[in-house]
């Protein structure tokens, strides 16, 4: 069952055990390099004529460490689903690699590609879609378990599934209802279930809070945290809420018009964004507190997002950034650590201009500063 | 995460109580239990030590799907059983006529031309003095065949053509679509006019044939768009993300969403392709005596209604009653396979 992909690589390994390696904690168990998804735009009924594309994920680089959370921020349309959808195959990446334990798993297909999907599952969006609505629980989390056949033997498969139910904290009498019975938290936790059937590494979760109310939305992500520490899982946790991100990521990573534009700790996102569209997004995060409202100092952006079909050049942001000049209409910056940077700053940014940016302390906040560092 | 949140979320319509003492068979198994479980799982120990007869939660939640619920559902739903019983009685009526009448529908006496109800002839005579009722028995082969086959055929092959279609897109959606819009483009009534004319065989199967031509593209359009609808469905992306393959996703997962309309729209048309058959046996080009249909009883009687309104009333009854069984059939079908309305 040597794949193609793995023999060109040099590395003649079944996929099955080159896969069953664990990787150390600490080690990249995901390798993203130059990822890139257009989607072509199409003319004509008959004979369609190419007439650009969309840009929806345009050279993305990163790694996802064994163990970890690495969240992915950013505003809607940026492309941060299309590349949860890249790195799960269920779209064809357009350019660049995507190494899973060091193999190249981006262009698989077959049973190649059925190994890897064991060990990379996906946690979507909306529990109201993501659960077949006439398949009972005990069928959607027995499901994985019926495409391989090799995880769990036939007779035990109820029982597999009833386990899992209890580890998302469902009552394992449930496997004969349908998903309609349930809560949204519940359904997510019905969701969270069949990712977790198949054991796998990773997990990829879609911003799988941002359907759910409030309350719940806190249990769902403890769950998804106690699961973490339980099953040793790395997890890419995206979502636009920067608070959820920051609770549950162990480093961040922000996006804006399909670029990665800073990446780095939640301390070094948060406390010591260098980017200023990062400085923008934290300055929008709501304060509960009225009184802190009023003191704190907003960026508010000019203009909206510009078409993923026709970004700006140079800098993606450098039309709606207030310190844009000549260098970023012609330079595309690169996402580096720039010289000059003191320690929590000196992550990789994407601006030529990288650097802190000077902010009217609370009380509050002054007092948890040399904490933080 | 505090452990007193397990289980927070039970509805309020759980039969069976969320309950806590149900737990105990799971209490071994826990490998993921933090130390916060503790106190818990002492308190599961101690009822598992009360109940040690208890059977385990495995043992006692049989595992059920959707089909065999559905099947639960419809045998103790009585508009299944009634429209069953009804298609059983026609489909035996059909097949074997002679258990109802020993009378020969095609033994006429004119002199009894359009009379009315005497003993051993329950529904009267028509124009040309032959035993109605043994007609309306004989006609329900004819009638039943027509209907069925052709719905069948049509539902059949619209499906599967709209339901690829609708799956695979591309250039394959775009041949199947242009083809059933040209079938859709043929008049019905001019279709068979010429189709049928030209052949010189009146068997019953080849109007079959004929209805399922020209019937299959309603059924693909009706079928591409619900599958297309459950295509893009986020259950569909997650089977696809968990490694299934195309016939896992058509077969679990769109077919059982997408079939509700195409069972609705076939069990209509079925009432529709039994009164295409008497149009087009009344325009002479469908079935042809002797062959006894209630297609031809029914255009037959209608220019007679005002005077032996008997000859109409029982071939469109036993027409209707046909018609409103499959109806019946597939509203409970429809229904027992939609989880929601249980």
């Amino acid at each position: 069952m040597v794949s193609n992909g793995s023999s060109a690589l040099g590395a003649a390994v079944p996929e099955e055990i080159a896969f069953a390696q664990k990787v150390a904690p600490g080690e990249p168990i995901l390798e993203v390099r130059d990822l890139v998804k257009h989607f072509p735009l199409t003319k004509g009924v008959v004979f369609r004529k190419l007439v650009g594309a969309v840009k929806a994920v345009d050279g993305v680089s990163f790694d996802l460490i064994q163990g970890e959370t690495l969240g992915i921020v950013g505003e809607s349309g940026c492309g941060k689903s299309t590349l949860a959808k890249v790195l799960m195959n269920l779209e064809p990446a357009t350019s660049g690699s995507v190494k899973y334990k060091g193999e190249e798993i981006s262009r698989l297909s077959g049973a190649a590609l059925k190994a890897v999907r064991r060990n990379i599952q996906m946690v979507f969006q909306d529990p109201y879609t993501s659960l077949n609505p006439r398949m009972t629980v005990g069928d959607i989390i027995g499901e994985p378990y019926e495409i391989h056949p090799e995880v769990a033997p036939k007779g035990e498969r109820r029982r597999a599934v009833q386990d899992l139910l209890d580890v998302v904290g469902l009552n394992p009498e449930y496997i004969n209802r349908y998903p309609h019975q349930f809560s949204g938290g519940q359904r997510q936790r019905i969701g969270i279930a069949r990712g977790l059937a198949l054991k796998p590494e990773i997990i990829i979760c879609d911003e799988p809070v941002s359907a759910l109310d409030v309350s719940v939305q806190a249990q769902v992500i403890n769950l998804l945290d106690r699961l973490q520490k339980d099953f040793e899982l790395s997890y890419m946790f995206i979502a636009h809420d920067l608070s959820i991100v920051r609770h549950i990521s162990d480093r961040v990573g922000v996006m804006y018009l399909g670029k990665m534009v800073e990446i780095g700790s939640d301390l070094e996102i948060y406390d010591h964004a260098t980017h200023p569209y990062t400085q923008a997004l934290l300055s929008a995060v709501p304060v509960p507190d009225p009184s802190q409202r009023e003191a704190r100092d907003r960026i508010v952006l000019e203009g909206d997002v510009p078409s993923p079909a026709n970004p700006p050049s140079g800098c993606r942001f450098r039309t709606r950034c207030w310190k844009a000049q000549e260098k970023c209409t012609l330079e595309e910056p690169l996402l580096i650590v720039r010289p000059g940077l003191q320690r929590l700053a000196a992550h990789d940014s994407a601006c030529h201009f990288a650097e802190e940016r000077e902010v009217e302390l609370t009380a509050e906040e002054r007092q948890q500063r040399p904490a933080d560092e | 995460m505090p452990d007193q949140d397990k289980y927070n979320e039970a509805d309020p319509l759980s039969e069976a109580g969320t309950g806590e003492e149900e737990m105990p068979s799971a209490v071994e198994s826990r490998t993921f239990d933090l130390g916060t479980m503790e106190g818990q799982s002492l308190i599961k120990a101690e009822r598992l030590a009360d109940h040690p007869e208890t059977p385990a939660i495995e043992d006692r939640v049989v595992a059920r799907s959707l089909w065999q619920d559905a099947w639960r559902d419809l045998r103790r739903n009585p508009i299944f059983i009634i429209s069953g019983l009804l298609i059983i009685f026609l489909v035996v009526m059909a097949i074997w006529p002679g258990l109802f009448t020993s009378t020969d529908p095609l033994k006429c006496d004119l002199s009894k031309s359009q009379q009315g109800a005497e003993s051993g002839h329950p529904f009267g005579f028509d124009t040309q003095g032959c035993d109605v009722y043994s007609r309306t028995v004989h006609g329900a082969r004819a009638s039943i065949t027509v209907g069925v086959c052709a719905t069948a055929g049509a539902a059949l092959t619209g499906t599967v053509l709209g339901g690829l279609a609708g799956f695979f897109g591309g250039w394959l959606d775009s041949v199947v679509s242009r083809i059933a819009d040209i079938f859709f483009g043929i008049p019905i009534l001019l279709g068979g006019l010429v189709f049928l004319s030209v052949i010189p065989s009146q068997s019953i199967w080849i109007v079959v044939a004929f209805i399922v031509v020209l019937g299959w593209p309603q059924l693909a359009r009706i079928g591409r768009g619900a599958v297309i609808t459950a295509k893009q469905q986020d259950y569909v992306t997650a089977a696809r993300a968990l490694g299934a393959g195309n016939a896992r996703l058509m077969l679990r997962h769109i077919l059982p969403n997408a079939v509700a309309p195409i069972i609705v729209v076939a069990t209509i048309a079925l009432g529709t392709y039994i009164a295409l058959e008497a149009t087009l046996s009344f325009l002479g080009v469908g079935l042809k005596p002797p062959t006894v249909s209630w297609g031809i009883d029914i255009s037959s009687a209608a220019d007679t209604f005002r005077n032996a309104p008997h000859m109409l009333l029982y071939p469109a009854g036993a027409l209707s009653l046909t018609v409103l069984a499959f109806i019946m059939l597939g509203d409970a079908v429809r229904d027992a396979l939609d989880p929601k309305l249980r």
